[in-house]
């Protein structure tokens, strides 16, 4: 993580004036003999949209419902503003959480199920109706006050679980994967709604995915967890171009892996080689499609300062406004190529990259 | 492979649905004739019915010892429901959520009153309660029937507790609620359709049921003894009567008991009988 927390210092600005809220100190879990959560630290800024990415088994439930108080880690503490966490029950935590289907009460009606907390916390029952009614209108939802979560759809349960949390006004709000049971395009309408609303709140949002798409769009932060460990937390502008390691490179976004070995100063990796400022030794480039452009023989190539080969077509997808090319290069090398789709390319082709967007990536081990 | 069975012009099938109704016959003819014959004026012999009356009924209506043993029932049944409940809830409660060494066995030995005959329950409590020098009577008939029943509490608890989210009882806590808050908010009222099905089910079974009782009646008949008792000497139509009643009030139950169900999406308990008899 060094070589990121050099990199990231521009895109980490916009945290650095904000205190923490939330540090995760050495927390470890494991169920029975399965480590689940190996030495995870992690601090959340105040107002802050942190996600936690990774793919099914990779311990992200388990980290938020640890912070949740649901479990409880084998070592290593919680704390929120400077206060110890993890020894609390989740009814004195001022966190509240989004659950993945909700878990709306199916016998309480819309209203009653956002005044939930604020009827066990024993209001003044005016506060109450008050408070319901604004947590509903911030979800647009204050016409099915009456109704019963099962005859309402799933996006709309979906915000009134989202009300029921943030009618308690916490400090932190935990979602977890609350996207996933919504179709395509109203997910992609929740996540710029979700959005906007926790940066009108201004409450920290820890946001559990395995969707890497989501985790861009909407966080501040990612932080990418992967069997039980951080691979990598920086911005998502910061972990797409300057992934630290091979697996972050492909677990984010599309890549191409180079190995090969810097000998004085320059990188070789097959046939292709260029000047970087690494010290000898065997290494590993991540090279996104996209940074590879096809060299218009007419026109020529864009600059001086390139790494150029040749390669055959040997597969093409289409994705719509872009087009995925597998190029064959003469070395054996193969690699993939993203060109716009107005671009029309066959056969032979003159390839080239920037050495800058080359970037070294360790390799990730192998956990098991 | 053909499947014959699913082409309703195949012989096969034509022979199957007369199997079907000659089944449904056997079923429900006895219980037909039993209804009809208590409308019939010249006693329970007799084909075709003739001079219905209404006779019966009346002459039912107005003994006492049937009435007295009516009212018995009802009392045992509501105890013996009471105390189902209350031993049943818990015991769903604890194979649903504690873990204690033993469990497997404690859930196999709490079904095992449902699984196992009548008669050995009553003989057991009958012999049990002669070494306590317990004298028999409606109190020994109310516990007999609570012990028997009390697997048919924890089966149908259980089965509303392990179709409950338990996301739910999560939100619960996140919310603010502790522990026992929750149990009242949350989880009671999800169990409500559960605990009314368990209920109805004990009731009815109470009403009907004869094994035990046989064993540990004192000197206070329940109906279906009461009912026994007569027949031993000569059928009259008042007992078609009561039993056309009795029909009538069991069915309702057993209706009510199966709308619960399905508006609840609860699964039938006997799925559970059947995991515990497979050894699971």
């Amino acid at each position: 993580m060094d070589i990121v927390a050099t990199q990231s210092v521009a895109a980490n600005e916009g945290q650095r004036g904000r205190d923490n809220l939330l540090s995760i100190r050495n927390v470890a879990k494991s169920f029975g003999k399965n480590p689940v959560l190996r030495d995870i630290s992690l601090e959340i800024a105040e107002g802050e949209f942190l996600t936690i990415l990774g793919e099914s088994g990779s311990g992200k439930t388990t980290l938020l419902r640890i912070i949740a108080g649901f479990e409880s880690a084998n070592t290593g503490e919680v704390w929120m503003e400077g206060e110890r966490l993890d020894v609390l029950p989740p009814y004195r935590r001022r966190v509240n959480t989004v659950f993945q289907h909700y878990a709306l009460f199916p016998h309480l009606t819309v209203e009653e199920n956002v005044g939930y907390g604020l009827r066990v916390a024993k209001l003044p029952k005016n506060e109450i109706v008050g408070r319901v009614q604004q947590a509903l209108a911030m979800v647009k939802m204050t016409s099915y006050a009456g109704s019963k979560p099962a005859k309402i759809s799933g996006g709309q349960q979906q915000r009134i679980a989202l009300a029921r949390a943030l009618v308690n006004r916490p400090r932190l709000l935990l979602l977890d994967e609350p996207l996933s049971a919504l179709d395509a395009n109203l997910r992609r309408q929740m996540q710029v709604e979700l959005k906007s609303l926790q940066r009108e709140v201004g409450i920290s949002f820890v946001f559990v995915t395995h969707d890497q798409e989501e985790a861009m769009v909407m966080s501040d932060r990612i932080a990418l967890l992967r069997m039980g460990e951080l691979e990598q937390v920086a911005s998502p502008r910061e972990i797409y171009s300057h992934p630290a390691t091979a697996y972050t490179a492909q677990f984010i976004g599309h890549t191409n892996l180079l190995r090969g070995a810097v000998l004085s100063r320059v990188a070789r990796c097959h046939s292709l080689d260029w000047p970087v400022g690494m010290p000898d030794g065997p290494v590993l480039f991540s090279l996104r499609p996209e940074n590879i452009r096809v060299v218009d023989l007419a026109v020529g190539s864009s600059g001086v300062n390139v790494v150029r080969f040749r390669g055959r077509i040997r597969h093409r997808a289409f994705h719509g406004s872009t087009e995925l090319l597998q190029v064959e290069c003469e070395d054996g090398l193969r690699v993939s190529v993203r060109t716009a789709t107005r671009e029309k390319w066959h056969g032979d082709l003159e390839l080239e990259f920037s050495p800058d967007d080359a970037v070294a990536v360790r390799e990730s081990q192998e956990r098991i | 492979m053909e499947l014959p069975m699913r082409n309703p012009s195949n012989g096969k099938a034509g022979w199957l649905s007369w199997h079907a109704f000659a089944v449904f016959g056997f079923l429900y003819l006895p219980i037909v004739t039993l209804i009809v014959y208590s409308f019939n004026g010249s006693g329970v012999g007799g084909f075709p019915p003739r001079n219905l009356t209404l006779d019966w009924y009346r002459i039912l209506f107005a003994d006492d010892a049937i009435w007295t043993s009516v009212l018995n029932s009802v009392i045992v049944a509501l105890v013996a429901m009471a105390i189902s409940l209350a031993f049943g809830i818990p015991a769903a409660l604890a194979l649903d959520r504690a873990n204690f060494p033993g469990k497997a066995l404690f859930r196999r030995l709490v079904l095992l009153p449902l699984i196992l005959p009548g008669i050995i329950t009553g003989l057991s409590l009958l012999m049990l309660f002669r070494e306590g020098d317990i004298k028999l009577s409606l109190t020994t008939i109310v516990l007999g029937h609570g012990t028997a029943l009390i697997s048919v509490a924890t089966t149908e608890v259980f089965a509303g507790l392990q179709k409950l989210d338990r996301a739910q009882e999560e939100a619960s806590l996140d919310l603010g609620a502790n522990y026992w808050q929750t149990f009242w908010r949350v989880t009671i009222p999800n169990l409500r359709l559960s605990i009314i099905g368990a209920a109805l089910l004990i009731f009815t079974l109470s009403m009907d049921e004869i094994a035990v009782s046989f064993f540990l009646i004192g000197r206070d008949n329940t109906l279906p003894l009461e009912i026994w008792g007569r027949l031993r000497r000569g059928i009259t139509p008042e007992i078609n009567a009561i039993s056309s009643i009795i029909f009538v009030f069991s069915l309702i139950a057993i209706v009510m008991w199966y709308r619960l169900r399905r508006e609840g999406r609860t699964e039938i308990a006997a799925e559970l009988v059947e995991a515990a008899a497979q050894g699971d």
